[in-house]
């Protein structure tokens, strides 16, 4: 879908080299974050996940690593390299900035026009590894762009793409409802102690007061959206009608049960998620927003869709998709929803999104808790 | 059929979704059910913007609110059929 050559931090000390060698070599992209010093534990493991698995997510071509040593730099080359696309890793102690920037500069120079040689070669839609995650949601989303990415999911998953939605915090108030769409009790069960551990253990632990001031979010209540229940209610829309998922994964874990529908815990703010998605190996998003949510992401294009006229109107250019249609009853959702397959059809085959074309590039990593 | 003012998810349903720009108080709503393709009229008793709720029925203070067939929360004050229902008279049932 795309070929990017990535400049990948270790750490937050390496986001200088990186962004460095990015501006030496064009075409190449660098993926400055926040974190990665004296994580420990599963907070840890996340980290290292989420870097190797956005290495090897399938848009990326190659990966230069840069970390400020050489140790957890390997780990991450090491990752990366199980998937056999080209990376290399440069430790900066003993080194400094300079020399690293110079040394991987010829490297990402040589990895950038072998990525370009590289052709599109035409695959079956049922090859696809397509996520989900709505944001900015009002009342149009549950009435439009999220039955929209619904249908989708109704149509390719029996096809045989891999599918993933998550947005732990944002099902409350329809966990009766998500729970009986896992396909069989016992995934019901692991994903209801995820949901429950997430109210118990974050939001019960740490609320002052209660989570109306941020859930749902002043932007959900402009749009008309009063309660988490009525915004998790909308939310569920986005798996369909008929879907079931087939296990419910940790942050940034990949699917391993084979083609379908997976839950992924996740944060319900638009980047964590996302990116936690791509380094799950998805390779195409899929974003409902109603009061316009502008978010990309680096590596993986984000499809907007949007069924309020008044957000389509004014925030033409952050929209690829209009279905406000059905709010005015001529376009159905079955309509809509082969509209969104078309379109992930042609983001497929090159075009870019809107987000794309507007240099989004959230790219935000998960952290569970404070570090060492 | 021309285009609805208001969308309603289920049969259900205490609240319906204004999905026109503008709407003025006094207007006779054209109300679509798009579980079954049902419309009713409805006259709105004030300005309500898109995306906002209105009231189907009249709601008593402690009331569950229905959308979707479900439970989306409990109304803190009583709303009238045809008002504007949100963040200031219904609240969630969680946190």
């Amino acid at each position: 879908m795309r070929n990017h050559v990535v400049i990948l931090p270790l750490d937050d000390l390496s986001n200088a080299a990186c962004e460095a060698v990015a501006n030496n070599v064009k075409g190449t992209l660098a993926l400055p974050h926040a974190y990665g010093r004296l994580q420990f534990g599963e907070d840890l493991d996340l980290h290292f996940r989420t870097l190797i698995g956005t290495g090897s997510n399938p848009n990326v071509a190659a990966v230069v690593v840069i970390g400020i040593e050489d140790q957890w730099t390997s780990r991450v080359v090491e990752g990366i390299a199980k998937t056999g696309k080209p990376v290399t890793g440069f430790g900066i102690e003993g080194t400094g900035d300079i020399m690293t920037i110079a040394k991987a500069s010829r490297v990402a120079k040589d990895y950038v026009q072998w990525a370009s040689e590289r052709q599109r070669e035409e695959c079956d839609i049922s090859e696809l590894w397509i996520s989900t995650k709505c944001g900015e949601s009002d009342t149009t989303t549950g009435l439009s762009s999220c039955p929209t990415v619904g249908n989708m999911y109704d149509k390719l998953i029996p096809k045989g793409i891999y599918g993933v939605f998550g947005e732990t915090s944002e099902i409350t108030g329809a966990e009766h409802l998500c729970k009986a769409r896992a396909a069989t009790p016992e995934i019901g069960e692991k994903w209801f102690k995820i949901w429950k551990a997430y109210q118990d253990d974050v939001i019960e632990a740490h609320k002052t007061d209660d989570l109306s001031d941020s859930q749902p979010t002043k932007g959900n209540i402009a749009g008309g959206l009063t309660t988490i229940e009525e915004k998790a209610l909308g939310n569920l829309e986005k798996i369909g009608r008929d879907c079931t998922f087939i296990d419910a994964l940790i942050p940034a874990e990949a699917p391993a049960k084979g083609p379908g529908l997976y839950y992924m815990d996740t944060s319900s703010a638009a980047a964590e998620c996302i990116t936690l998605m791509a380094a799950a190996g998805y390779v195409v998003h899929t974003f409902p927003t109603g009061q316009g949510n502008v978010i990309g992401n680096p590596i993986v294009p984000v499809i907007k869709i949007s069924g309020n006229p008044r957000t389509v109107r004014t925030m033409s250019e952050h929209i690829d998709l209009d279905v406000s249609g059905i709010l005015r009853r001529d376009l159905t959702i079955p309509q809509a929803g082969d509209a969104l397959i078309d379109m992930i059809v042609r983001t497929a085959n090159g075009r870019l999104t809107a987000a794309e074309a507007l240099g989004h590039r959230e790219f935000v990593m998960t952290k569970l808790y404070r570090s060492a | 059929m021309s285009a609805p003012h208001v969308l309603v998810h289920e049969k259900k349903d205490t609240v319906g979704v204004v999905v026109v720009e503008g709407l003025k108080g006094g207007t006779d709503m054209l109300c679509v059910v798009t579980a079954d393709d049902t419309s009713f009229n409805l006259p709105a008793k004030m300005d309500i913007p898109i995306g906002h709720k209105v009231a189907l029925t009249d709601i008593k203070a402690g009331d569950t609110v229905w959308k979707y067939g479900q439970d989306i929360g409990k109304a803190v004050a009583a709303v009238a059929k045809g008002e504007h229902v949100h963040v200031h008279n219904v609240k969630t049932k969680r946190w």
